[in-house]
């Protein structure tokens, strides 16, 4: 435990150190989250990974702060990393404004941010830039709307008849770990 | 696959088609393809037209409902377009609206294979959140629980996923095994898949009477399961041909994707999290963390059935120390008060209604807890407003990721070899969609 929180200490000294000013840290139930700006979220991300040794990105939570109080902005992106060396997690928060949903996307980073980003996107509504295929997921394809957001209703159901032919799907191009 | 396997080589079977043609031997014919090739001979009167194969939703060797669509060439897979949602049911939506104990038999729906396990990582999210300790007996519990539902989950895995390419005899052998075990969860929770079992600070009900020796019992049906089923398949020809290298992976690869859990630790990496970062006493116990070499189909079946006999000592283990003492924590907020007490006093009453209609109100913030599950890293990322009922939580299925990789593990690789992989991912539809 000690071990690990030295790591946390070293890490926020180098955020503070490289993103001074920019990314905020916060403290919650012992695991470090670090609250960036959309247009430094995707350097922040390359430098966890590549070279803090954050090598796992293991989900992204999409938020829709419509009713919690002191929000900062009407969405939120969690990305949440370990360290498969090192055995430490660090969260990184994105506010993002109902105004403009454009989020730089990290499959330039991880794979696994794929699916995750395409979940997002059809749960929340946000545009990933540079995505390769961002298309619904979970949902119908024929589905309107964003089923995660707040002002969706919980027993919104919608009828779709036809059924999708995969083809956007087929076509992306994956050839494994980005180097 | 082909009409003509298992004909001998001293009858050889053609097809009507080139019945004059007098092949020669395999040697031959290369040959004469080869001056072929060079001669720049136009090929294109064969029959080389991509082929579109769609596979799914409901396809009996799939275990889940989801789609492979694939462009072909021959029989290799050129292409493929993977679809999911099938079974999307709105988890994360719908919890939004329940207090946080009814979360509970929904979590039962997300890998309804080893569904303790998804309570109790549910519960550990919530206790962390809401600062309480379970008492000592139930850290056992738990662990006893969760390790026999990690063997009964690669039973299912493994077993199912050798029926695919064409073994059934070893899916009964686990399925005997397991069906013991599964009693003995009977004779606990009173239901044989969606048990509900676990309690936000502690567990529904303690164990019955006993308990150590039905456990015992059953798992002494296990090691012959896992012995007959090693000496069917591990030396087996056909299934070596059919595993061995098919979706193969290296482990920067699966870091990538964001694989966790066993099949993971097929391409070499040991991580674990009963061993990297332990809950409920997990590095007081004896065991080993198996891992493979070549993350193939091969060693992704073969760690599971590795980590089936960690998981016996384990729960040997932990029936041997079960302490005595409460499984509940003490603690209003969250456990009801005993029916003697609601009947005879108003504060009883007050406090029953008040944590089944109200629940507990975690203080307001979020948090992320994960849980070693049979398929890997379940996790649960919770935001409380401070209200009884959640804000948002978002599960980390570990199967969504491991998913999301088939399309590249099977791209090149054989129609028939997409069960053989898709089985060995143990992908459980109802985590994968939610």
């Amino acid at each position: 435990m000690s071990e690990r929180q030295g790591g946390n200490t070293a890490l926020l000294d180098a955020v503070r150190a490289k993103f001074s000013g920019t990314v905020e840290t916060l403290d919650e139930y012992g695991d470090i989250v670090l609250v960036s700006p959309v247009a430094t979220m995707h350097d922040l991300l390359a430098w966890l990974r590549n070279e803090q040794g954050f090598d796992l990105l293991l989900d992204i939570a999409g938020v829709d702060c419509l009713e919690l109080d002191d929000a900062a902005e009407r969405f939120e992106l969690e990305y949440i990393l370990y360290g498969v060396s090192s055995g430490r997690r660090v969260r990184v928060r994105v506010h993002i404004p109902e105004t403009n949903l454009d989020v730089p996307t990290l499959t330039d980073l991880w794979q696994s941010a794929n699916w995750a980003e395409r979940e997002a996107y059809e749960m929340f509504g946000f545009h990933f830039v540079g995505h390769p295929c961002l298309t619904r997921l979970l949902t119908h394809h024929e589905f309107v709307g964003h089923p995660l957001r707040k002002d969706y209703p919980v027993m919104g159901g919608q009828w779709c008849s036809t059924s999708s032919d995969l083809t956007d799907e087929l076509n992306e191009d994956q050839r494994g770990a980005p180097r | 696959m082909g009409n003509d396997t298992g004909k001998t080589e001293s009858t050889p079977q053609r097809g009507t088609h080139d019945e004059e043609f007098d092949r020669g031997t395999f040697e031959q014919v290369l040959d004469a393809r080869r001056d072929d090739f060079d001669e720049g001979l136009d090929l294109s009167d064969l029959n080389t037209q991509p082929m579109f194969v769609n596979i799914g939703p409901t396809h009996p060797a799939t275990h889940g409902t989801f789609r492979v669509y694939c462009k072909l060439d021959g029989e290799t897979i050129e292409k493929a377009g993977i679809g999911v949602g099938y079974l999307h049911r709105g988890f994360e939506k719908i919890v939004e609206t329940k207090p946080y104990p009814q979360v509970i038999p929904y979590t039962d729906r997300l890998n309804y294979c080893s569904s303790l396990t998804n309570n109790i990582a549910y519960c550990k999210a919530m206790e962390r959140m809401l600062g309480l300790e379970v008492p000592e007996r139930t850290k056992i519990i738990r662990v006893v629980i969760m390790e026999i539902q990690r063997i009964m989950d690669h039973m299912i895995c493994v077993g199912t996923n050798i029926v695919d390419i064409g073994a059934l005899t070893n899916f009964w052998y686990f399925f005997n095994a397991r069906d013991h075990l599964n009693s003995v969860l009977e004779a606990l929770t009173g239901a044989r898949l969606t048990y509900s079992y676990s309690r936000i600070g502690g567990l529904a009900w303690d164990l019955p009477e006993g308990f150590r020796d039905n456990v015992r019992a059953a798992l002494k049906k296990v090691p012959r399961a896992i012995s007959d089923v090693r000496g069917l398949v591990v030396k087996n020809r056909i299934f070596q041909d059919r595993t061995r290298g098919v979706g193969a992976i290296s482990t920067a690869d699966a870091i990538s994707y964001g694989w966790t859990g066993p099949c993971l630790r097929s391409t070499g990496c040991d991580l674990d999290l009963r061993k990297v970062a332990p809950y409920y006493h997990y590095d007081e116990f004896e065991f080993d963390v198996p891992v493979g070499a070549n993350g193939d189909s091969y060693d992704r079946m073969l760690v599971r059935i590795a980590e089936m006999e960690e998981s016996l000592k384990i729960v040997e283990q932990g029936i041997a120390n079960i302490p005595d003492g409460p499984i509940n924590v003490d603690d209003k907020r969250v456990m009801l008060p005993s029916k003697e007490r609601v009947h005879t006093t108003m504060e009883g009453l007050i406090n029953h209604f008040k944590v089944l209609i109200e629940g507990p109100k975690p203080p307001v913030g979020r948090i992320y807890d994960a849980t070693e599950t049979p398929n890997g890293e379940l996790g649960f990322y919770i935001i409380s407003n401070g209200s009884g009922q959640p804000y948002r939580i978002k599960v980390r299925p570990p199967c969504f990721y491991t998913m999301a990789a088939l399309k590249y593990l099977i791209e090149g690789a054989m129609v028939a070899d997409i069960v053989a992989v898709l089985g060995g991912l143990n992908v459980i539809a109802g985590e994968l969609d939610r």
